[in-house]
C-alpha cells in the first residue's frame, strides 16, 4: 500500500465542501476513485475543484477547511 | 503545425503587448501582465518582441508540441517540464515534434508567460491577438485557452542560439514586501493627511480579488474623508466622484476600504476617486503577486517615476544585447 500525497496546484483557499451548508465532499477513512473530488480552491473569484489523480483511501487531510495554501503544498494523503 | 491543448490549467490566455489606442471607447489595452517577461519570452525564441504567446496563471497548461520549435518560459518561477523532465525557465529550450510541455509547481511569482518560436497565429482583433475575454476580442473565438484547443502557429521564425538564458540579474521579480510607487493624483485632497500617511506606512495584501481587470489589496486602515458638498452627479458616498476617465495604473479606494489598481484589462472610466497611480515601471510588478502576499506603496514623484520608466527601458536594452 503506498501513500500518495494530493497536492494543491494553486494558490488560495482551500474549502472541503461544495458550500457551506453542505457536508464535505469527504471524510477521512472515506475510499476514492480517480476524478472524485476533495475540495474546492477559491483564487481570483473561482472555485477550482481538486480530484485526486490515484484510487484508494483517504488518511489523512493535511489543511483545515477555509486555510489558504500554497501552490505545492499537501492537501490530502491517499493509501492505494 | 499547431499546438495542441491537453489541460489549459487557470486562465491561460493568448497576450501579446496589447491593443492600445480604444480605450478612450471602453476597450483596454489589454496585452501581458508582465510585459517585460512577455518580451523576453519572445526575444528568447527569436520572435517580434511583440508576437503572441501564453499568459498563465499560478499553473501551466499541458501542450502537445507537433513540429520542431524553441520555446521559452519566463516571467514566474513555473518550471517547465518536456516529457516530464523539469528545465530551467527564462532559457531557450529545442523541442521535437511529439514532445509534450508541462510544468512542476509554481515556486514564485504569479505568472508565467511561454513563447514558441513562429508565435501563435490566431487572428488579431483591433491590431492584437491578446485576450480580452469580457468583450469577446482575440485569443480563440474571444476567450481563454481550454483543452482540445489547437492554437496555429506562425511560419515565420527567426534565428536564434538553442539554451541561450537570460543572465539572472536582468530578470526581475517583486521584493517581500513588494514595493509599488505610486504618484498621488487629482483625487487626493479628498483623503485627510493622516489618512494620507497611513495609506503609505501601512502594510497591504493582495486580496483573493486579483485578476486582470484589477488587483485589490486588504489590510490597511479605512480612508478617512475630508468634509464636502457631493459634486453633480456623484452621490452621498465620500469615495464617489462626477464620473471621470480611470488611467492604466490608477488606485480607487471603493467606500475608503480597500484599494484597486487597474490593469490591463481595465474599465475606462466611472464614478470612484482615485488616490494615485502605480508608476508604469512598477505595472510589470503587480502581474507576478499571488493572493495573500504583502506589499507597500511608496510615494514618489514625477522625476522618480520618470526615471524608473528610463530604468527599465534599459534594462529590456541590457537583456536584447546579451541575446544579440
Amino acid at each position: 500500500m503506498a501513500k500518495h500525497e494530493i497536492r494543491s496546484q494553486l494558490p488560495g483557499m482551500f474549502y472541503r465542501k461544495p458550500s457551506p451548508e453542505e457536508p464535505n465532499y469527504k471524510e477521512i477513512g472515506d475510499t476514492v476513485e480517480v476524478g472524485d473530488v476533495i475540495g474546492l480552491i477559491e483564487v481570483m473569484k473561482t472555485f477550482t475543484p481538486v480530484s485526486v489523480d490515484t484510487a484508494g483511501k483517504i488518511i489523512s487531510f493535511e489543511v483545515d477547511d477555509a486555510d489558504a495554501i500554497m501552490p505545492g503544498q499537501v492537501l490530502a494523503v491517499i493509501e492505494g | 503545425m499547431p499546438i495542441n491543448v491537453k489541460t489549459a490549467g487557470f486562465a491561460t490566455t493568448i497576450q501579446d503587448l496589447g491593443r492600445p489606442g480604444y480605450y478612450h471607447l471602453g476597450i483596454p489595452m489589454g496585452g501581458a501582465m508582465d510585459r517585460f517577461a512577455m518580451r523576453c519570452a519572445n526575444l528568447l525564441v527569436g520572435n517580434d518582441e511583440g508576437a503572441a504567446g501564453l499568459e498563465c496563471v499560478f499553473m501551466g497548461p499541458e501542450l502537445e508540441i507537433t513540429e520542431d520549435v524553441i520555446v521559452a518560459v519566463t516571467g514566474a518561477d513555473l518550471p517547465p517540464k518536456i516529457d516530464g523532465e523539469v528545465l530551467e525557465s527564462w532559457t531557450a529550450i529545442k523541442v521535437k515534434a511529439g514532445q509534450t510541455l508541462s510544468f512542476d509547481y509554481l515556486r514564485s511569482g504569479a505568472r508565467g508567460y511561454i513563447a514558441i518560436s513562429g508565435g501563435i497565429d490566431t487572428p488579431p482583433a483591433l491590431g492584437s491577438r491578446s485576450t480580452y475575454p469580457i468583450g469577446a476580442l482575440g485569443g480563440v473565438d474571444g476567450r481563454a485557452v481550454q483543452a482540445g484547443d489547437v492554437l496555429p502557429i506562425g511560419s515565420d521564425k527567426g534565428t536564434v542560439k538553442a539554451d541561450q538564458s537570460i543572465p539572472s540579474n536582468l530578470r526581475r521579480e517583486p521584493g517581500a514586501p513588494a514595493e509599488l510607487r505610486v504618484m498621488p493624483g487629482l483625487y487626493w485632497h479628498r483623503v485627510t493627511k493622516a489618512a494620507g500617511q497611513k495609506f503609505f506606512d501601512e502594510t497591504w495584501k493582495v486580496a483573493s480579488e486579483a485578476d486582470r481587470m484589477g488587483y485589490r489589496f486588504q489590510g490597511g486602515s479605512p480612508l478617512e474623508f475630508v468634509d464636502r458638498e457631493p459634486p453633480f452627479g456623484a452621490g452621498s458616498d465620500p469615495s464617489n466622484i462626477t464620473d471621470a476617465c480611470y488611467p492604466y495604473g490608477s488606485i480607487q479606494v471603493p467606500g475608503g476600504t480597500e484599494p484597486i489598481i487597474l490593469h490591463r484589462d481595465a474599465v475606462s472610466g466611472g464614478g470612484y476617486f482615485m488616490l494615485g497611480t502605480v508608476i508604469s515601471a512598477d505595472m510589470d510588478l503587480i502581474g507576478q503577486l499571488q493572493p495573500n502576499v504583502e506589499i507597500k506603496f511608496v510615494k514618489v514623484n514625477m522625476h522618480t517615476a520618470l526615471s524608473a520608466r528610463q530604468e527599465r527601458a534599459a534594462m529590456l536594452e541590457n537583456v536584447r544585447q546579451a541575446l544579440a
